[in-house]
């Protein structure tokens, strides 16, 4: 739906900042111990300090903390030694206190970025960040159709958020997409959120502005309710094409919040009287100053699992591999660390690859299962390579017949289940050359047309010895074979 | 029961209709302090069950006091059992026979808990202050909610949604607030002792109106889990007592580390009630000049406390005048900062998830408006709206950190004179207890009542008003004393000497 | 300060407060008051000051992340002014 021409869009700059909000994965909520659990019975995960009772108080949960240093380590930020608590003071019925206790003036993380590979882009881009805080989140509010009251479930409030905030330097749609999927697969190797944006466990915000090159900014917009990396982009493409269109037609952008309709692929202004809202920030009297020593955060650093970059990185330069099987991958954590696992064990890294790529990514997809939960050990997969390597069995028997049994049976090796199965390949002569005799018995005329010159039909004459042999001829040794009978 | 033998306590029917007869000939005298009461408990002449029917007689008996707003009764009357057969089981706590009071403000699970508002009128407590908890572990008997200034705010209990409270040596005076219905409940001998809150001098102000003890501990002495927050960098609860060593005795009793507050102090809690007798060298006491010269101060109440320091004088204490320029922003700073955290603090009563809800509401912002307007007094909406106004966005530098900035000045300037002096000493308020609506038009002249106590709160230190005498019309002056922070023994021990023995 | 009409309105909203005319007049007369008297702080030179925000001298009070002070839903819909036995009932809001 563009009605917009290439030349005049040209001419402007793309300026997005994002705020990405990512539920953390703790036990117990950020300022008061109940648990921290998603998908409950309404009002069941509450307390009196949940509730804002007259008299509660907060204390805060550790592991927040630890969390928020953990991501600020891997995006290269400013770990605060000293952090401040505030107030935002707003009235709505998901929060309780009438307030939520955020970080305004000395958030955990300051600075730091990501670099990142756009769709389609050549090169990569860094994405500076601004900051990162921890805050609570709110509860639930359910609108209901049938009456005029909202439902207020309190389940949610409470449970512990990093926020994530971009400097106002994304300059497309691409870009930002990139960032949000690198920092959905950083929050998941950290294990701190798992970063799942059709449940809510991690949401963004976008602010959207454009501005002819070399001008000042122009006026932002904040779009929110996007609930997927893929509707980041389109509202960002949408917004900044309704802007566009609104400044050549001579008029201005209103500085507001819209919000995303995933049907349409539009956005619209929001209701809520944004320019009364003063959210009368303040320090937090009941909280006490929270100082991070170098200690803590060294704690945290020697216990960082090593982040998709390095493995990428790793996987590249240490083991050969092409930049696209890194990717792949790296995808997960568990993923790329049973693949280094396998790695540290075999030297055919390219074939561990192709097996990770190809049937087993298939197997799990297929069992809808995780790596976490995958039978198949690292000696299991050694062997399988190792037993293809030799040339005991080829690829297709392997992957359509030992692996899948292999996977089923922990006490077995590749080497067993072949034996078992009488799948070893064959690569004696006394069993192949009969066969390879037999077949070019059966086919003279196209014996004929080898000698006169269609040498590719050797391919084929293999294809029929290994078919004779049920699988079993070693391809190469009955190609031998064969070359020699046809000479 | 032998032939000519007495058995004098015993749970026996017949015993029993003996100690109903002694306690009747004896007719209850009035009890100062624990000590009295545990002997007598121990000699047999009285258990908690007599003790309790003697008091909750005494709150029948002046229920124009309006002090309380809750009597447990009945549970009262359990309790005391209980705690009787304690007793007699050599298992009870060290506050067996004390029955207390508890302000308005504080958690007690499955009570009611009202701030005295219209806006938690029938709110049930899900959960017990630590504070409370910790006295009822050690068989303190609660015998009822007393009334306060609604929220805490106030300096008169002429705030409370049901009505004004009455000062007993008076009915037509206030007794001071916001603890107005505590220092009553103790003044009028309806409990032994009683908690309350002390946020710019709640505890200290109506204690001197009462003739009563009112102390303030070491803002963090005590966990403020449980109490009911007005401004949370000052609120502490306080104690209300005719005795020092009670007062002290709880003390040790409930404060110290509790991991629910993040502002509670790690600091060891010294065993106060064993060290009121430290004999003493000369102290140093400090008299500020302004408070002396102040215009609002009443001569009775002058003349009072320069007798006082003439006495100290005679004793060999060291009393010097010192100045403090910044007397008067005191009051200012307070009023800044407090109505700022309040404003914040209140916003949880919203009709929403507990509390008042208006009748009137048709959407979710008239709900609100009209609840929030309908449930709250005039004060507090007085001060939810001064301190909105501190912390919007265009005056928030030139009132809220301005007074923040004022506050360490004051602060840091009080920390010197208690380093160079032991206490510092003024009268806890200018003037004796004021008539009930005196103070109605202008909140200011209300506000100026708390020029002496607000100085703790500000620095956080710990005070204790004691009695000092009456005006002539036979109402209660206060004496005030400042100490340095933590330093709760020494000021109790000079307390205890500057009382009657 | 005077505090006219319309900022008291605005702060009214801000605290979700509701007056009518004469009790607008009154706070914004109070309000005026009050704000004029401690306005006296700007007679104290604070320049170089840090503003004072903790009044206790502890830091670092955390806890670990270990579940805890649960509270059974009929207790927390307890006080409930509106409740259906899972969620907490309030007015839509009106566009």
């Amino acid at each position: 739906m563009t009605m917009l021409d290439p030349e005049v869009s040209a001419k402007y700059e793309i300026v997005v900042g994002l705020e990405i909000h990512c539920q953390l994965l703790t036990n117990t909520k950020i300022y008061a111990a109940d648990a921290n659990r998603f998908g409950e019975a309404p009002n069941t995960n509450i307390s009196p300090i949940t509730l804002g009772h007259p008299g509660t108080l907060p204390k805060l949960n550790k592991k927040v903390v630890d969390y928020a240093i953990k991501m600020g380590l891997a995006c290269g930020c400013e770990i605060s030694r000293e952090n401040s608590f505030e107030r935002k003071n707003y009235f709505y019925p998901d929060l309780p206190k009438g307030y939520q206790l955020t970080q305004d003036k000395a958030p955990i993380c300051v600075g730091g970025g990501l670099e990142v590979l756009p769709k389609g882009a050549a090169e990569k881009v860094y994405v500076p960040l601004n900051r990162i805080h921890f805050e609570e989140d709110a509860g639930k509010s359910i609108h209901s159709e049938t009456e005029d009251v909202t439902l207020v479930d309190l389940n949610r409030a409470g449970t512990p958020l990093i926020e994530i905030v971009t400097e106002p330097a994304i300059h497309s749609a691409a870009e930002a997409g990139a960032f949000l999927t690198d920092v959905r697969q950083i929050v998941r190797y950290l294990e701190i959120c798992d970063g799942n944006m059709e449940e809510g466990s991690m949401r963004c915000d976008a602010n959207i502005s454009v501005r002819k090159y070399g001008a000042p900014l122009g006026k932002k917009t904040e779009v929110k309710n996007m609930n997927s990396i893929r509707n980041v982009q389109r509202a960002i493409d949408h917004e900044v094409e309704r802007q566009i269109i609104l400044i050549e037609a001579g008029e201005e952008v209103i500085s507001e919040t819209r919000t995303f309709d995933a049907n349409t692929g539009t956005t619209a202004a929001m209701r809520t009287k944004e320019e009364l809202n003063d959210y009368r920030y303040f320090p937090d009297p009941d909280l006490s100053p929270l100082f991070v020593s170098e200690e803590w955060i060294e704690g945290i650093r020697t216990e960082m699992p090593p982040l998709p970059a390095d493995l990428v990185q790793k996987f590249t330069q240490e083991y050969g591999l092409p930049a696209y099987d890194a990717g792949v991958l790296t995808e997960t954590k568990e993923m790329a660390l049973f693949f280094d696992a396998v790695c540290q064990q075999t030297q055919n890294r390219k074939a561990a690859s192709n097996w990770m790529m190809g049937p087993i990514k298939s197997f799990l997809n297929e069992q809808g299962g995780d790596i976490k939960n995958f039978s198949l050990s690292v000696d299991q997969f050694v062997g399988l390579i190792e037993l293809v390597d030799a040339g005991k069995v080829n690829f297709s028997i392997a992957s359509k017949e030992i692996f899948p049994r292999l996977v089923a049976d922990k006490a077995a090796t590749a080497e067993s289940i072949a034996k078992a199965q009488n799948l070893l390949q064959d690569s004696s002569e006394d069993t192949i050359r009969p066969i390879a005799e037999a077949v070019l018995a059966e086919m003279p005329d196209k014996v004929t047309a080898f000698k006169k010159g269609k040498k590719g039909l050797i391919g084929m004459f293999i294809g029929q010895v290994v078919k004779k042999s049920g699988g079993k001829a070693d391809p190469k040794k009955a190609g031998a074979i064969l070359q020699e009978l046809l000479a | 029961m032998q032939q000519g033998e007495v058995q004098i306590f015993t749970g026996s029917p017949l015993g029993v209709l003996f100690l109903w007869h002694v306690f009747n000939f004896l007719a209850l005298k009035k009890f100062n302090n624990l000590t009295e009461i545990q002997s007598e408990i121990s000699a047999g002449a009285l258990n908690c069950e007599a003790l309790v029917k003697y008091y909750l007689k005494n709150i029948e008996q002046q229920k124009e006091l309006n002090a309380f707003l809750e009597v447990y009764q009945e549970e009262a009357l359990q309790e005391a059992n209980r705690i009787d057969q304690k007793l007699k089981d050599g298992t009870a706590g060290r506050l067996a026979g004390m029955v207390v009071a508890l302000k308005d403000v504080l958690c007690h699970e499955g009570h009611e808990l009202s701030c005295s508002s219209k806006m938690l009128k029938g709110f049930q407590s899900q959960f017990t202050a630590p504070a409370v908890q910790r006295l009822l572990a050690e068989d303190a008997i609660v015998i009822g909610r007393v009334a306060c200034d609604e929220f805490a705010m106030g300096s008169s209990n002429e705030n409370s949604a049901f009505g004004p409270v009455r000062n007993a040596a008076d009915l037509n005076k206030v007794p001071g607030g916001s603890s107005g219905g505590s220092a009553v409940a103790v003044q009028a001998d309806c409990c032994l002792l009683s908690l309350g809150s002390d946020t710019g001098g709640s505890v200290r102000q109506p204690a001197a109106f009462t003739g009563t003890i009112g102390f303030k501990p070491t803002y963090s002495r005590i966990s403020r889990y449980g109490l009911v927050a007005y401004a949370s960098s000052f609120d502490t609860i306080g104690i209300i007592s005719r005795s020092i060593e009670d007062n002290a005795l709880v003390l040790e009793i409930i404060a110290g580390y509790e991991e629910q507050d993040s502002t509670v102090s790690r600091e060891e809690v010294p065993a106060y009630s064993t060290q009121l007798l430290e004999e003493g060298r000369v102290k140093k006491i400090g008299l500020i000049r302004e408070t002396m010269e102040s215009e609002g101060l009443n001569e009775e109440v002058k003349a009072k406390t320069l007798e006082k320091i003439d006495a100290l004088k005679a004793q060999g204490h060291q009393v010097e005048t010192v100045e403090f320029s910044l007397l008067d922003y005191i009051l200012p700073t307070y009023y800044i900062l407090t109505t700022a955290e309040a404003s914040s603090n209140l916003s949880r009563y919203d009709g929403v998830k507990f509390g008042y809800r208006s009748p009137n509401g048709t959407d979710l912002e008239s709900m609100y408006k009209k609840s929030r307007s309908e449930g709250f007094g005039e004060e507090v909406k007085r001060r939810i709206m001064l301190g909105t106004f501190v912390l919007s966005a265009s005056y928030y530098d030139a009132y809220y950190t301005k007074a923040q900035k004022v506050r360490r000045l004051v602060k840091d300037q009080v920390d010197q004179l208690l380093s160079e002096f032991d206490f510092l000493l003024m009268p806890t308020t200018p003037t004796t207890a004021f008539a009930i609506g005196e103070h109605s038009e202008d909140p200011l002249e209300m506000y100026l009542a708390d020029i002496y106590t607000v100085l703790a709160n500000v620095c956080g230190l710990p005070a204790i008003s004691i009695p000092n005498g009456e005006d002539k019309d036979g109402m209660p002056i206060g004496l005030q004393i400042v100490g340095g922070a933590f330093k709760e023994a020494d000021l109790y021990a000079f307390s205890k000497k500057l009382l009657p023995a | 300060m005077n505090i006219n009409e319309e900022s008291l309105k605005k702060l009214a909203h801000l605290a979700r407060l509701d007056f009518d005319a004469s009790a607008s007049e009154k706070m914004a007369k109070d309000l005026s008051g009050i704000l004029d008297w401690v306005e006296q702080l700007n007679e104290v030179d604070t320049e170089g000051v840090k503003p004072l925000t903790n009044m206790s001298q502890e830091i670092n009070a955390y806890r670990e992340d270990v579940v805890g002070n649960h509270l059974e839903r009929e207790k927390g819909l307890k006080n409930a002014p509106d409740q259906d036995g899972e969620f907490f009932r309030v007015p839509k809001v009106l566009d």
